[in-house]
């Protein structure tokens, strides 16, 4: 079997346990993070795991990427202690405030720059945004098909690929040819823990930080101003109950609930 | 002073707790119900490479310092003090082999140590002596290219795990009468004997070694004739009380977040009860304990990294953290109330193991002697 080489495109969100003092900004309507600490998308462990699970089958690399703050550094450093064979960051200012599409924009020519591959893994969808958009919009400026909702990977022979996507009840079987970009759903496997044996080399790891002028973009189509959907609001939303009370004989009580039930557009 | 951690050690605590909050938390209780070590939780932290911290890289270690095993075994002392009991005492197994062993006897038992193969310990205590280390009645008689070693040993922490063990043994009189040997469990004339059933430290080995007969060969000395004394109490002054340490440490951390979290859930008069200024009072004493044996404990862990004699901030971390673990546990018990007599909350398991430190690695009494020596210096 030849080698497979992946890259799996990772993404630091706010820790959930600090949700609670998430704000957004009143004037970009971009959310500030800043003082709370972040943590690797759970399920882009996931798809680190198996991408180095297939490279102990296949042999091969794996590269990570992501675009994020600078701060990211240290998400990075954690999938090379993980196992990870590089990382590269794509952090500029332009690329501030991006929606998932001006995500992906970036993140798919960053993919280009970095050379062939065979397998583009994520997790299905992020802790925070949790559209699920980003991996299929890689997928499409690349050109190369996808499959969502991955609960297991095969590698065949001859460059193919057998997958299970996870349905509602039971999964779907699909064949493809690589290049393919697959987001993986938490069935699909274990994640490993990060080696004390890898720390030191994770730490000492060269990570290069692309920005804007480092890949072949149009500026428009990029950070807040190449984003065509904007958050509008980040609220918890409470829930009230209206309550009334109906009270009288059974066969009054029975009239009137129709009666209201048909008010509210029930019946 | 730089009192910060640097990135690599944020790391290390991280990847420590994670594994801890994965692997350890789900098994505490089994643990703690059967007394039963769970082997299979130790192999995957062996391959992981919690057992080589301490261990130069050429012999498969990390090669990681002090600060950082203080870093590990807090973290996994903060979820189980049992595990993280098991491993210290491996550390202090190891230790001696890397100050004072020759590059065969190193290289003969470091790599499989720095693997996780065999799990190791330090055997001192005997019936007749523990505090009073020149109370024990091992001997060790030269044969020909052996040593013959007849004694019993008590209350080893690893005794019925480790396979690579070092044993104080006397070989003459007196202080320069003390020899430390290396041991393989497999050596003819060894055996574990009694497991003890301990109220603490449940899912931690402890026990008897009975050596009948034992043979060891001449190249099993660790330095020479006599150093024995010297080794054992460096060895249990710079591994084996910071491990203890560290660990009574997490006792102490997983003591505040159990006593921070029960108060601000539990509504008593209309508010939670951390609203109350006699459960404020509690809070506060749990937090001032928890950072001043942090403190101590880093201190002691930073002097040793830059190669300094410390015997006496070892033994004030020990006595200070030790003795913390055990009146935070109470107090976090006393904040629980009725439910912190319940086998099934947390604060009873943490005050019965944290009262087992007390007594390893010396008692505390033995540390007040131990910073005597330092504190009539001082003027």
């Amino acid at each position: 079997m030849s080698r497979v080489n992946c890259i799996v495109c990772l993404k630091p969100v706010p820790d959930p346990r600090r949700w609670s003092e998430l704000a957004l900004d009143p004037i970009t309507k971009t959310l500030r993070r800043e003082g709370i600490p972040s943590l690797l998308n759970p399920l882009d462990k996931h798809a680190l795991e198996e991408a180095l699970r297939i490279k102990e089958r296949s042999g091969g690399t794996v590269t990570v990427i992501s675009m994020a703050p600078l701060t990211a550094n240290d998400v990075l450093r954690e999938a090379i202690a993980i196992g990870a064979d590089g990382a590269v960051l794509l952090s500029h200012k332009s690329f501030a405030g991006a929606d998932t599409l001006a995500t992906s924009y970036v993140l798919a020519a960053a993919v280009k720059k970095l050379g062939e591959f065979d397998l583009l893994l994520c997790g299905n969808q992020s802790l925070d945004g949790g559209t699920g958009q980003v991996g299929p919009e890689i997928a499409e400026f690349l050109g190369i098909p996808h499959v969502t909702y991955v609960r297991r990977i095969d590698v065949l022979d001859r460059g193919a690929v057998r997958v299970e996507r996870a349905l509602e009840y039971g999964y779907m079987v699909i064949e493809g040819r690589m290049p393919l970009v697959l987001s993986v759903v938490d069935e699909i496997n274990v994640p490993r823990h990060i080696s004390l044996m890898r720390i030191s080399d994770a730490m000492q790891a060269e990570i290069p930080v692309w920005t804007s002028r480092d890949l072949d973009i149009d500026s428009g189509r990029i950070g807040l101003l190449g984003s065509p959907t904007q958050v509008a609001d980040l609220f918890l939303p409470t829930i009230k109950r209206r309550r009334e009370m109906i009270t009288g004989a059974p066969d009054t009580v029975s009239k009137l609930l129709i009666q209201k039930l048909r008010e509210l557009g029930v019946l | 002073m730089e009192f910060g951690f640097t990135s690599e050690q944020e790391m290390l605590r991280k990847s420590a707790r994670e594994f801890a909050e994965a692997e350890i938390r789900p098994r505490v209780r089994d643990m703690d119900e059967t007394g039963k070590v769970p082997m299979d939780i130790l192999d995957k932290m062996a391959k992981l490479g919690f057992m080589g911290v301490m261990i130069p890289r050429e012999y498969g270690g990390l090669e990681m310092g002090h600060i950082a095993r203080t870093i590990v075994l807090e973290e996994i002392g903060r979820v189980s003090a049992a595990m993280a009991n098991t491993l210290q005492i491996t550390h202090l197994g190891i230790s001696p082999i890397v100050t004072d062993g020759t590059e065969d006897q190193k290289r003969r038992w470091l790599p499989m140590l720095a693997r996780g193969e065999k799990l190791s310990t330090f055997a001192v205590t005997e019936p007749t002596g523990g505090s009073d280390v020149l109370g024990i009645q091992t001997t060790a008689k030269r044969e020909g290219d052996e040593y013959v070693i007849n004694g019993r040993k008590c209350f080893i922490s690893n005794s019925h795990l480790a396979g690579v063990l070092g044993i104080l043994a006397k070989t003459g009189e007196g202080p320069k009468g003390l020899t430390t040997f290396v041991v393989q469990s497999d050596s003819p004339g060894f055996r574990p004997g009694r497991e003890e059933n301990k109220f603490g430290l449940r899912g931690a080995n402890t026990g008897e070694l009975i050596l009948e007969n034992c043979r060891v060969p001449k190249e099993n000395v660790l330095g020479k004739e006599g150093d024995g004394l010297r080794i054992a109490l460096g060895t249990i002054s710079n591994v084996g009380r910071p491990g203890i340490n560290a660990a009574a440490l997490g006792i102490i951390r997983s003591c505040l977040e159990e006593a921070v979290r029960y108060s601000k859930q539990r509504v008593l008069y209309g508010k939670p009860i951390s609203e109350l200024q006699a459960v404020q009072w509690n809070l506060t004493d749990i937090y001032m304990d928890y950072e001043a044996s942090r403190l101590l404990t880093y201190y002691s862990a930073w002097l040793r990294d830059k190669g300094e004699r410390c015997d006496a901030e070892n033994a004030m971390a020990k006595f200070c953290a030790t003795e913390a673990a055990v009146r935070c546990a109470k107090k976090t018990i006393d904040i629980f109330g009725a439910y912190g007599c319940m086998m099934e909350f947390a604060p009873q398991r943490l005050l019965r193991d944290a009262e087992l430190f007390i007594s390893g690695a010396g008692t505390s009494e033995i540390m007040r002697l131990v910073m005597i020596r330092k504190v009539l210096t001082l003027a």
